[in-house]
Order: structure tokens, then sequence, then C-alpha cells
């Protein structure tokens, strides 16, 4: 029926760890309103462990439940976890994201390590995995759409961006 | 919250085939099937109830029969004006002069084009979703052969001054077509007064069945033909006339011609409350386009600090559609061009949502919405990363 199956629209009719986190140890911000979806993941660390996680998401629905099921995913996991934690992962444990939504999921995988940079910088720590990792970095450049600079630049064969196909109102 | 309901309000879209239309078609399936070409008695049977269709609908936008050719789509009638026109003129020019936010028949008909030779000027419109005339007649050249502009825009349905761009586009001897698909049973239409050469036309947004449309094309002018083949109407678009759609085309166009005032009080009431009650009672919403002159029925707010897309999802499954602007809600990924052209922030075109008021829609369904909405709002802005206070 709809666009989303139904752990997609489970995640997105009701969030996980939605809100603000007071004094967290790690926050991290991805993406932009311009860009259609903004990202803000809270972190609390307890002994390298990801103890609690918030999040806060302009964007669309897949974007909302993406961020929903990956703090969901992140809460108790050590931190090298949470860093290894791929965008797939994310799609896989909302059982897929049509084609054109996943750049979602990798809002949320970026926002993440964004945040455990974050955490990472204020308490001196270093972590493989955030090797060469830039919080302000725009993404990998295949994905950049060009104009916008936005990520959700679709460039896999199930693109669709060329196909002149359009949503808007009729 | 109050009761579940089904609530349509994307009359804009499509709207649902009237019920004394779809009775009017039944006969032209199953009984009535000759073919109206055939010169035997059920043949000539068809032929009568074209000829009756071709009148109603000539007869709501005051144009003659012999100016309707009925198309498969008004996407079609769109597509026939352009390449006809562009045709058939081809020695005396190769210039035409549209807008950046006509639908997408027109424009990926004129880059169509574009990519074969033709020059294309895509005018401006301000930030109400206006076109101004006068930047119309100073992009008329030597080579101009064509101006296409809508008459109502789709998405913030603001009316296009069409009299005054008719004027100049006769004043400089240059063809005026307009998409008229929009327009048609939502504002009072007279071809004649409004001096256009061509107008589209769709039948499934007046409340008649789908796969219909008409070109009007004024009497006395020759376009090139689109659809090749048999003779059907006057010779200028061939393949067997889809029968029980046009008849169905012709009652609709009854139908809104003899309602065409209660229809736009209707829509308009409604759409008025709707619009007043929102803005009182969700902070941080805006109109895009122009009131004043403005479809009755159609209206296109922008609520800041959350996307479309979701806006639309939670909306659906309270049994309410609506349409957004929002990227996120595109295959290709972009930003409504209709919100852009009038110079709306991107991230306010990726929270702006089109209500469209129907026929069918009720007081009752009105309120259902407004109240559904509020809590729609509520919860996505307590989602958002962005706020009032944080700003954007």
């Amino acid at each position: 029926m709809g666009i989303y199956n139904d752990t997609v629209m489970e995640h997105f009719m009701n969030p996980r760890n939605v809100g603000d986190m007071e004094n967290p140890d790690g926050v991290g911000t991805y993406g932009s309103p311009v860009c259609g979806d903004m990202m803000q993941i809270a972190i609390r660390v307890k002994d390298d462990v990801i103890m609690d996680a918030k999040f806060k998401t302009f964007g669309c629905g897949s974007a909302i439940a993406s961020s929903s099921i990956a703090t969901e995913m992140i809460i108790g996991m050590t931190i090298d976890d949470a860093l290894a934690l791929t965008n797939k992962e994310i799609v896989d444990g909302l059982g897929g994201l049509p084609a054109v939504k996943i750049h979602c999921s990798v809002l949320a995988d970026h926002a993440i390590k964004s945040a455990i940079y974050d955490y990472a910088q204020k308490n001196g720590k270093t972590y493989k995995g955030l090797e060469g990792f830039d919080p302000n970095a725009e993404e990998d450049e295949h994905d950049i759409t060009e104009e916008s600079g936005c990520v959700g630049g679709c460039s896999g064969p199930a693109c669709e961006k060329n196909s002149n196909e359009s949503n808007e109102p009729k | 919250m109050a009761n579940h309901r089904d609530v349509y309000l994307d009359y804009s879209a499509t709207t649902p085939v009237k019920e004394e239309v779809f009775q009017e078609m039944l006969p032209w399936f199953t009984e009535n099937y000759g073919n109206p070409s055939s010169i035997y008695t059920i043949g000539q049977k068809s032929k009568e109830a074209l000829h009756q269709a071709r009148s109603r609908v000539a007869k709501l936008i005051g144009a003659k029969e012999d100016e309707i050719y009925f198309t498969s789509t008004g996407t079609e009638a769109d597509n026939w004006a352009i390449f006809g026109a562009v045709d058939s003129l081809k020695t005396k020019g190769n210039h035409i002069i549209t807008t950046v936010f006509e639908h997408h028949a027109i424009l990926h008909a004129c880059q169509f084009l574009e990519q074969r030779g033709t020059r294309v000027t895509y005018l401006p419109v301000d930030s109400q979703g206006l076109v101004d005339p006068k930047k119309v007649e100073e992009a008329i050249s030597e080579d101009t052969v064509l101006i296409t502009i809508m008459a109502v825009n789709n998405e913030i349905g603001t009316v296009q001054p069409i009299r005054e761009i008719s004027e100049i586009a006769k004043r400089h001897g240059v063809l005026f077509h307009t998409d008229g698909v929009q327009a048609v049973g939502s504002i009072p239409v007279n071809v004649k007064e409004w001096g256009v050469d061509m107008m589209s036309i769709s039948s499934h947004k007046i409340y008649g069945p789908k796969g219909v449309g008409a070109l009007y094309i004024r009497k006395g002018l020759r376009i090139s033909n689109f659809m090749h083949g048999g003779g059907q109407e006057g010779k200028r678009r061939a393949g067997t006339e889809n029968l029980p759609g046009i008849v169905g085309f012709g009652k609709a166009a009854e139908l809104a011609y003899d309602h065409l005032d209660h229809h736009i009080e209707h829509v308009k009431t409604l759409r008025d409350y709707f619009t007043q009650e929102v803005l009182r009672r969700i902070p941080e919403v805006t109109i895009n386009g122009t009131m004043e002159h403005r479809h009755p029925g159609n209206i296109n707010l922008a609520f800041n600090y959350i996307e479309g897309e979701g806006i639309l999802l939670l909306l659906d499954r309270e049994g309410i559609s609506v349409s957004t602007g929002s990227a996120c809600n595109s295959a290709a990924l972009t930003p409504s061009h209709v919100l852009s052209a009038i110079g709306l922030p991107v991230e306010r075109i990726h929270g702006s949502i089109r209500f469209t008021m129907g026929d069918y829609t009720t007081r009752e369904d009105v309120d259902y919405v407004i109240n559904v909405l509020e809590d729609t709002v509520k919860k996505l802005r307590e989602i958002s990363s962005v706020n009032e206070k944080k700003g954007w």
C-alpha cells in the first residue's frame, strides 16, 4: 500500500528516543533544512558504552524512522561498535527503504559519528573508527548533488533521478 | 481526536466521477458500442452522442462546437498545441514564450523542442505567483511563434492575466495558447472574452472520467496534426473516439456550467474558513501565492520547521489526502518548481502542503482536517531539530 513498510511506518509514527538531552556527553548534527533532512543526535557515554541517545530530526518519514532505529541500535553499544554501524545495517533494521530514501540512513549514520566525534574531542579520546572522519565534510563526493551540495544524490542502478518522474502536485 | 473519517482534499489532482456522469456513460460501453465513423444506425447513434458532448464542452468555455477537438488527456492537448503550432509556423520562426511555473506537460514539451533547436523563453513569475504581461511583451521577437501561459497554476492556484496577455499576443500577431486544465470548471472561462487561440482542458478535473481531454482551437486557425491516422475529429486528431469517456466529459461539462456559481461559492467558503482557522490555530504558517487572484478551492501553506512528506503521511493515516511540494516526496528529490519560481526558500518548500476543496467537501470534513493538522504539526515540530527559537 504505502511507500514504506510497516517497520518504517511504526518507527515514524512512534519514534523512539526523541528529544533533547540535558548535559550530553556528545552531540552531532548532520544535514540541513535546505537539503530537506537535518538530524541531531545526543549521546551519554559511560566506560566507552553508549548509555543513552536522543534525537531530533527535521525531515521526511524515512529520516525520522532512520533516526529512531539508529538511536535504538546504538544504545548499549560500545563506541567502537557504534562507529562500525553502517547505513546498510540501519536500512536492514528498518526492513528496507525505497531506493531514493537510502540517503536518510546515511544521514543517521553520519550524525552518530559526529556525536561520537564530539564526545572524543571533549574527552581527548581517539577511536580507530573516527580516523579520517570530518564532521563538517559534506559526505562522500559522489553522494552530493551538484547544484545544491545536498547529500541525496542517487547514483546506483536503482537511481530514478533522471527519470523526469515527479510527485509534485498535479 | 474526532472520529476517523476519510477526507479528500486533493481535488486539483483529480476528482471523483459524479454519479450522473457515470450513469450517462454506462450505455456507451455495452449497449451503444457503435463506432461513430460507421454509417449504419448504431454508428450514427454514437456520432450523435459525440456531437452532444462536443456542444456541452464548447458551451462551458464559450466556444463553438467545431472548435473543440477531443484528445486523450490535457497533456496531449498541451503537447499538440505546442508541437502543432511550432511545426505549422516553422517558416515564420522558432521561438516560444512560456513561464517557469507551467505544468510539466508544457515544460517538458518545450524542453523537448529546445533540444531540437527551438528557442524557448521561460518567463519568471513574481513572489505572488503572477506573470507580468509587460515581461511577455518584452520577450516577443521577430521569430516568436507561440506564447503558452497557464490560466490557473496547479499548485498555488494563482489566476494569470490571460486577457492582457492575449491582447499583447494579438497586437504582435503571435499565437496564444493557455493551459486551462485547472481553470475550467473552477473560475468563469470564456475563450472569446479571453481572446485565446488555443486552450487545453481535462475531463477528470471537473468530475468527469480520466483519459479524456480537449483542445480548443479558434475557428480558422490551422496547426499541424499531432496524432496521425483516420479522419476522426474533423481529420485533425486521429484515433477512434473514447466515446464513453467523451460522453462523460460532456455531462461533466454540462454540470460544471449549470452549477459554476454554486461550486465557486461552496469551495471558496470552505477554503477561506479552513485557511483562517489554520492560520489562527497553528503558529508559523504562511500562505504561498496571492489570495487575490486565486482558484477558489486552492490553498497552499508552508508549515515552518517541518517537512511535507511527514505531514502528508500522518494526515493519510487519519484518512486525509493532500499534496506536498517537498523534494522528499519526489523521486528526483527536487523541490517543487512552482514554489521555487515564487522565490520561496527551499527549507519552506519542503514544508509546503496543497489543500484543494471540491463539491463533496463539507464543513465537518474541514473541521476534522484542521484538528488533525494541528496535532500533526505539533507532533512533527516536537521531533524536529529546527524550531522557532533556534531558527533554521
